[in-house]
Parts: structure tokens; sequence; C-alpha cells
């Protein structure tokens, strides 16, 4: 089905019936490679974003194991890594290749494009009654771009000097000289062509994203009956739009510095006892640069999971999301913030104090809209008539992991605080619990709670809840204690600590920590198993509204086709909150409002 | 062996739990599956308030039990380093609260609300008041933190105090290395086109300023105790930083911007290894910017000593000036010159013109 006969199709709602299966000449090709079906993107999207998880979680996995126990040998290690770990112990080189390559992987391929690539191109069209994305074209080389971005990230594993190695922050001018670290040689250009392909992929996303959001909502349905999934994706798409502009300028610079000669970056520099010629460039330009993607991506990756939590907190707390214009209203303030903060990443970079002192007031400013969302999570919970799904254990979980890494922000977000606290533990403890594992979270509760939509089966329950409950315990076994090291000024992104005075005495807890880490990894790879077998032997669902929903989605077939109705798009009378209303547990939002209905 | 051993364990497992889960599937389908729905709601409805009563158990026990091995037993090393720690304590306070009030309601709810025959949910979209209460109480507090934060990082980052010792510290991959101004109490220029490590010139010091002549290159820090400390911070290749987690200070290490920072350490080195109990105590420097493959091992010494004894240091120390070119130094100009060492200067640049 091309574009143009998809946007007749929507437009001459009399026609919708030349729709049907018939007029399909779909090869494999077109259904499930070069698709341009937004449910099909998204599952491209989310297996790839699996993949990639699965790969940036074993290189955690595999860090630990080091930093667990430094002195130990690992002879499966160096069969798998070569001279990466000779004698079976991974090389320092390599170890911090593999902090970068995580941090890499789990921001932008995992939590941005997993998560808002499958979820943005799933929900939209679907919740607010549109047949496909604005621009199916644009949408499938998203995926596309994307794809791209993974293959030359992933080939940059198997260059000889190995893969960036500077940090996911890429500070010159350690990224910029390839004689400052191997990992800044070849794996390093790699690293910024992949990200400029990312970049293209997330912008063709988003455009697409906002134009549907705006102009191709079905009848009825004003932007104050959105969703809050979609809401939160507007503003997601928002960001990224308007930011990863800028990390994209970013890079092409850092890409000349590099390779033509240009000293954006550079200056004053003696590296390996070689004088540069380099003069008059600022280091700190880029992360100026870096940060204003940088910390707006925080939220690119944590208001999909908000969204999403919200959502299906109010489906199965079977009441109405609390104070719905202020859940919108704190995630317009959130996403104005998000680009006036950047600079809490920098207090001691020897910052203009004033300068610094601005960016405390902002950045403190945000727990306001963060508290409102969490106040109106708790009241939503309030007098409901809770149905513990694995995707509503896992957005209870999203709302606690929420709180304990939201309020260790409050720490980090004032200057003088932060001086103790930064580059410590305490900063990964922060970001892990509530940009990793919340957001994390949010997609789990978006995965359990769509999957029947997506694939017309359930996922095993019982898998299920063993995956909600290892994870949240392990979560918080990990990260929790990570704050006891940071307070003592233990720096990150060390290799071993058993030669320092100050941090020796963590070795215990470390080990401990690695070990959690194991099992949870362990966990996750049993919900990927559970992931891909059912979507061939899972239950199948028999109903067409299988959570009791009020939402679009769930007024299409099972199993909808190219074009998502099958008849006329249905239209919308009500906002999606419409449950425990007049006596009646929900209402959808394609039913009219009855004569004698309330009104809220 | 052991390592297939292991692997074969581990699918074991993971088939035994795999299997059980499919088991269950079925056993739920027979007994009917909105039975088998209310029964694990029950079942999780309690694991979540038990979550919550053994995470809070945990917390309190992580900190028995980590608590003593942060720094803040001991006390801050530094006069400034006093004020961080009160504002981490209010901090704790604060957000210590907030975080038992809300987990205890999240949870709570959730065990309290669960689903039951015949229940009504409550029809609750929203409520101005409330809203605005959670708006105003977050802001009243966090205007608090923010003006005491503001307070001491305006005074921790404003000028040193004029009496402060001025000390440079410069990193490279992966060292620190120091250097004292010497008697005029004025560092001389750096270039860092002068760099020349055949000749010694590591730190790129410009010798042609006079000032240049007095000041001393070390690889250990000292200090002397109770008097302000302003460190001029350079970097040689890449970005590092400074980091002082007993004075609670950490500012970075950037090529081509020097920074400053300044506190006052409040103890000898001897007085903390009575205060923290260990007698290895060392004041130490950590590296807290990723800067390559010796990040982790890019440590730096601080000896903090009595006034006395830090003078007794500086002037065992000799210049810089004189260790490079020996034939300027007074105390071996008398000695026959040593024409060789100088000839093995191979850049003239380096040599003072005069």
């Amino acid at each position: 089905m091309s574009t143009m006969s998809l946007q007749e199709t929507a437009h001459h709602e009399g026609h919708a019936d030349a729709h049907g299966e018939h007029h399909h000449h779909e090869t494999f090709i077109t259904k499930y490679v070069f698709s341009q079906d937004h449910k099909t993107i998204a599952k491209q999207f989310l297996v790839t974003g699996i993949i990639w998880a699965i790969i940036g979680g074993f290189f955690s996995v595999i860090f630990r194991l080091q930093l667990g126990d430094p002195n130990a040998t690992y002879p499966w290690l160096e069969d798998l890594l070569g001279h990466w770990a000779k004698g079976g112990k991974l090389q320092p080189e390599f170890y911090y290749a593999l902090v970068t390559m995580h941090g890499t992987i789990l921001v932008f391929f995992v939590l941005t494009a997993g998560l808002s690539g499958t979820f943005a191109n799933f929900l939209i069209p679907l919740q607010i009654g549109a047949r496909d994305m604005a621009s199916p074209m644009l949408n499938m080389l998203s995926y596309w771009f994307f794809f791209l971005a993974s293959v030359i990230m992933m080939s940059s594993l198997f260059v000889q000097t190995g893969p960036a190695s500077g940090g996911w922050t890429i500070y010159p001018p350690l990224s910029a000289l390839g004689e400052a670290s191997l990992g800044s040689k070849i794996g390093m250009d790699l690293w910024l062509v992949s990200m400029a392909m990312f970049i293209v992929s997330s912008l063709l996303g988003g455009l697409n994203y906002i134009t549907t959001i705006l102009n191709m909502r079905t009848k009825g349905m004003s932007m104050t009956r959105m969703p809050l999934t979609i809401w939160s994706l507007f503003f997601t798409a928002v960001l990224g739009v308007l930011s990863f502009p800028v990390l994209l300028s970013g890079a092409i610079l850092l890409l000349f510095d590099r390779n033509l000669g240009t000293s954006f970056y550079l200056s004053d520099i003696v590296v390996a006892g070689k004088i540069l010629p380099n003069e008059g460039g600022s280091a700190i330009l880029f992360q100026h640069l870096f940060w204003f993607l940088g910390h707006p991506e925080v939220y690119i990756i944590l208001l999909p999971a908000m969204g999403m939590s919200s959502e299906i907190l109010s489906v199965n707390s079977r009441k109405p999301i609390f104070g719905y214009m202020a859940m919108v209203g704190s995630l317009f303030a959130i996403t104005i913030l998000a680009f006036l903060v950047w600079a809490h990443h920098m207090f001691v970079t020897g910052l203009n104090p004033f300068l610094g002192s601005v960016f405390v007031l902002l950045t403190l400013l945000i727990a306001v809209p963060s508290a409102i969302k969490v106040f109106n999570w708790l009241t939503t919970l309030w007098r409901g008539n809770i149905r513990f799904t694995p995707a509503m254990l896992f957005a209870i979980g999203f709302v606690s992991l929420f709180i304990s890494g939201g309020l260790t922000g409050i720490f980090l977000g004032n200057s003088a605080l932060d001086i103790h606290l930064h580059d410590t533990y305490f900063v990964i403890a922060h970001f892990h619990i509530v940009m990793g594992v919340a957001s994390f979270f949010g997609m789990f509760a978006g995965v359990y709670h769509w999957y029947p939509k997506m694939f017309g089966r359930y996922l095993n329950n019982t898998l299920a809840y063993i995956h909600f409950w290892i994870t949240i315990v392990g979560a918080y076994l990990i990260f929790w204690p990570m704050h006891y090291e940071g307070l003592a000024g233990m720096p990150r992104r060390y290799y071993d600590f058993s030669n320092w005075e100050s941090f020796k005495m963590f070795g215990g807890l470390n080990e401990f920590i690695s070990f959690v880490a194991l099992i949870v990894f362990a966990v996750q790879i049993l919900f990927v198993i559970n992931f891909f077998y059912s979507i061939w032997k899972g239950r199948k669902v028999t109903t067409q509204n299988p959570w009791e929903a009020n939402t679009l989605e769930w007024t299409a077939p099972i199993r909808p086709g190219h074009g998502n109705w099958p008849g006329e798009i249905p239209e919308v009378y009500r906002w999606p909150y419409d449950y425990a209303k007049d006596g009646k547990d929900f209402i959808p939002q394609n039913v009219p409002v009855g004569a004698d209905e309330s009104k809220h | 062996m052991k390592d297939l051993f292991v692997v074969a364990i581990v699918v074991m497992i993971f088939i035994i739990i795999f299997q059980i889960a499919k088991a269950s599937e079925y056993v739920s389908v027979l007994k009917g599956e909105e039975k088998s729905r209310k029964q694990n709601n029950k079942i999780n409805g309690f694991l979540l308030i038990c979550f919550l009563v053994l995470g809070l158990t945990g917390a309190w026990y992580c900190n028995e039990l980590y608590f003593g091995k942060t720094l803040f037993p001991q006390g801050s090393a530094s006069v400034e380093g006093e004020k961080i720690d009160l504002m981490l304590y209010i901090t704790f306070g604060v957000t210590g609260t907030v975080f038992i009030i809300t987990q205890v309601l999240l949870f709570w709810f959730a065990f309290k609300y669960q689903e039951k025959e015949g229940k009504k949910a409550f029809y609750f979209p929203h409520n101005t008041k409330l809203e605005l209460l959670w708006t105003t109480v977050p802001a009243i507090f966090l205007t608090v933190l923010v003006v005491f934060g503001l307070k001491y990082w305006f005074k921790m980052t404003g000028d040193a105090p004029k009496n402060a010792v001025v000390v440079e510290i410069t990193g490279h991959q992966f060292a620190w290395d120091m250097r004292y101004p010497g008697k005029d109490g004025k560092l001389g220029k750096k270039n860092f086109k002068l760099y020349n490590q055949p000749s010694g010139n590591t730190l790129a010091v410009d010798f042609e300023d006079p000032e240049s002549w007095d000041d001393l290159h070390t690889t250990d820090m000292h200090l002397p105790v109770g008097r302000p400390v302003k460190l001029v911070i350079n970097a040689m290749d890449v970005i590092h930083d400074v980091g002082l987690s007993h004075f609670r200070m950490k500012m970075d290490a950037v090529p081509g911007i020097p920074t400053t920072m300044w506190f006052t350490p409040k103890y000898t080195t001897e007085e903390m290894k009575v205060r923290t109990g260990n007698p290895n105590f060392v004041y130490e420097i950590s590296c807290d910017q990723m800067c390559g493959k010796g990040h982790f091992s890019m440590r730096g010494v601080i000896v903090v000593e009595s006034e006395a004894d830090y003078n007794k240091w500086l002037a065992s120390q000799k210049p810089e000036y004189f260790t490079l070119f020996p034939n300027k130094d007074p105390e071996k100009q008398n000695q026959a010159t040593d024409s060789a060492s100088i000839a093995n200067k191979p850049i003239a640049q380096l040599m003072p013109s005069n």
C-alpha cells in the first residue's frame, strides 16, 4: 500500500473498505523489511533495541567482573576478546572501551531509539486515530538510518585499535587525539559517523511524530483529549528535534579537529611528548555543545517512560489519572527547563560562578514539576481498585525509582554539594536509578502493556512476575550502596581501586554489586526469551480490549492490518480517562457522551 | 571444563524456570483465568508491602554498614568543606523525609487499594487545592536549599584570601606535577611550545622570565596546616580533574584554560591518622575526569604539616632552574663549570638570554 493511496483512504472515509487485505500486494520484503507500516517499524525499533540492550548489558557484566575482583583471571574472556583480555584479564584500554560503549549503547541506541522509536511509532497513530504516520516513507528511513548507525557502531567493535574509549560524553582533547588513547584512533571516527547517522534517524522520526500529532488526530481528538502517552511522546520529539542538531554540529567540529587540523576544541597541548600546533580552541566549548543535547537527552529518555507509566497507572487503578492538565503542564515545564540546565554537568570545569548559580536555580526548579508528577501518580493510586498486571508493577516500580533517583538530583544540582559529589559513584547511582533503570521500567511497562496489541499474544505472566521482582530488588541492591561509595569520594571510571588508600575499603561491596549485576542480567535474558517465544507461542489474545482501557488502540482489531481500522476511523467524544465515572468501570473514548452523564 | 559446567547449570536453571512458567500458564487456564488473575493480584499486593518493609529496613542496614566508611564521620579536612558537610546533612534531612513519605504512600496505596470484589474506584480527576499544595511546598523547600547552596558556592568559588599559599598543579597522562613560586611569591610564565622532555622542561616553563628562576618543581604537594591554599590548575594534554575528597574540593584541569580553587587544610596528615584510626592514612589526589587508560592510577599525594615542617621542606627543595641549568646555580658556580652537561641541553631557546 503506497503512501498516496493511504492518504486517500484517510481522506475519503467512504472508500475505507478499499483497504481490505486483497488490495495489498505485499512481498516479504515490503511487509517485514522495508515496511512503511508504523506498527512494523515500531517492532523493528524494538527488536533492534533489544539486541543492543543485550550487548550493552553484557558489556557492563564484563566490566563489573573486573570491578568485582580486580585480581581474578577468566580464561574464557581471552577466548572471547583476544588481546583485549590477555591472560584472561581485561586490559585497561578495553575496560574503558566497554564503559564507553555501554553508555553510548544504552543512552542512545536502547533508551532513545529503542524506547521512543518503538512507542512513538506504535502508539501515535493508534492512539490519536490515524491510519499511519504523516510520512510513512520518512518513518521507514528513520529506522534504516538507525540501522545504518547500528552497523557502523557495531563495526567499531572490530577495528584493531578498538572502539571509542573516552566515555560516552567523548570530551576532547581525549577524544580528539589519537595519541592520547587507542580508542581515539579510528574507533572514534566511527563513533562520530555512527552518531551523525543516528541523529539523522532521530530527526526524521521526531519531525514525523510532531507533524502526525498536530495534523492527523481523528475527529473529536482535541489536544486536551490526547492520552498522556501522546503528550509525552510529543514533547520528547520536540526536545529531540531542537537539541540533537546541536550535538551533530559538535560532532562535526570534532571530526574537523581530528582529521582536518582545525582547532575548535584544541589549544596549548603537548601529548605523548609532541607539541601540537593548535591554539585558540576551547575544550570547554565542546562540553557546552554536548550537554545542550546531553541534558535534554535525559528527558528524551525519561518523558516517554513517564507518559506510559501515567497511562498504565490510570488503566490499572481503574481511576482517571489525577490532575491531567497539571500532568501536561509539568511535562511542558520540564521540556522548557530541560534546555536551560545543561551547565549543571559543568560546575567544576572552572565555569563562571555567577553562571553556575543561574544553572543551580534552574536545575532545582525542575524538582517542582517532578514533584507534581509524583504526587499526582500517588493520588491516582489512592482509592483505586488496582490490578497488578506485570505492566502495572513496572509502572509502580518506575514511580519508586523516579522518586529515589530524583531526590539525589537535589544533591547534585546544588553546585556547592556537587563539588564533592561530581564524577563519583554518587552520580553513577543517581543517573542509573533515575534515567537508566526508571526508564527501563517505563519501557518494560510499555512492552508488557502493549504486547497484546503488537503481536496478538500475551507474554507469559509467571516469567513476567519473576522478571519484575528480581529486577526491582536487584536494581536497588546494585545502585543504592553506590551512594555511599560516592559520599566517600570514590571516582567514576576507575579500572581498579586497590592501590588507593582512600577507596580500597569498598572491595567487598564492589564484589557484592557485581554478583547482583550478574543475576539481574540473567533475568533480563529470561525476559528476552519470553519476548521472542511468546511472539509465536504465547497465549492468544481473544478479546479486543484485554485491559479494559479507554484509548483508541483497543478499538482496532486484535491484529490490525496496515491502516489500523478496517472501516472508518473511530470518532472521539471524551478524554481517555473516564474510569469509575458514574458507576461505570470504564467508558472508551469513542463512546458518545450520554445526556445524563455528569461533567468532570 | 569448569566453565562449561557453569554454563550447563545456568542453561538448566533457565529451562526449569521456563518450564515452570509454561506449566503455570496451563494451570491458570484449568483453574479459570479470572480466578488465577485474582490470586496473582493478592500475591503481588502482599509482595509490594513486603518490598516496602524490607526495602526500608535494607536502606537502614546499608547505612549502618557503610556510613562509617564515608568521609562524613571523620569530618571535613578543610574549613570550607565543613559547610559542604552541613549542607549535605540538611539536604539529607529534607530529601530523606520526602523519600520516606512518598515511598510509604506509593506501596501502601498499592497494597491497600488492590482490587477487591464489588469495590468501586473513586472518580477523582483533579483537585486544584491539592495540586497547588504540592507545587508550593516543594518550591519553598527548594528555595531554602538554593539560598544555602549559593551562599556557600559564592564563598568557595570567590577569590582566595590574600595570605594564601599558592601552588600550581599540572596534570598529564598519568601523573601530577607541582610548582611552588619560591621566595618572590610569583610563578614564572609558561608557554606550551617550550615543552622539552630531553632537557627536563616538562612543565614548559619560560625560563627567560626571571620570576621562574626560584620556582620549585616537585611531585608531592606539601601544605602548611591552617593557612589558606590556592591551587592554580593546569593540564598538558587532555582534561584531568584535581579531586581532593578529604577537603571536599574538586576542579577540572583543562589544557589551555588555567583554573583555580582554594581551601584551608584543618588537620595535618599525622592528625588525620589519629582521627581516622588508619595508620596508613594519606591525603590523596585522585584524577576525577576520564583521561585515558591510566586514569585509575593517576594518584597524587598531599602532605599537610605544621608551618615549621612546611618551611623546612621548602628550604630543602632546589629551584628547577638550577637543576636544569647547573651553571647558573650559585652553589655550583664556585666549582668547575660542567660544560658537558650544558652541551647536553639541545634547545638553545631554553637558555636564558642574559
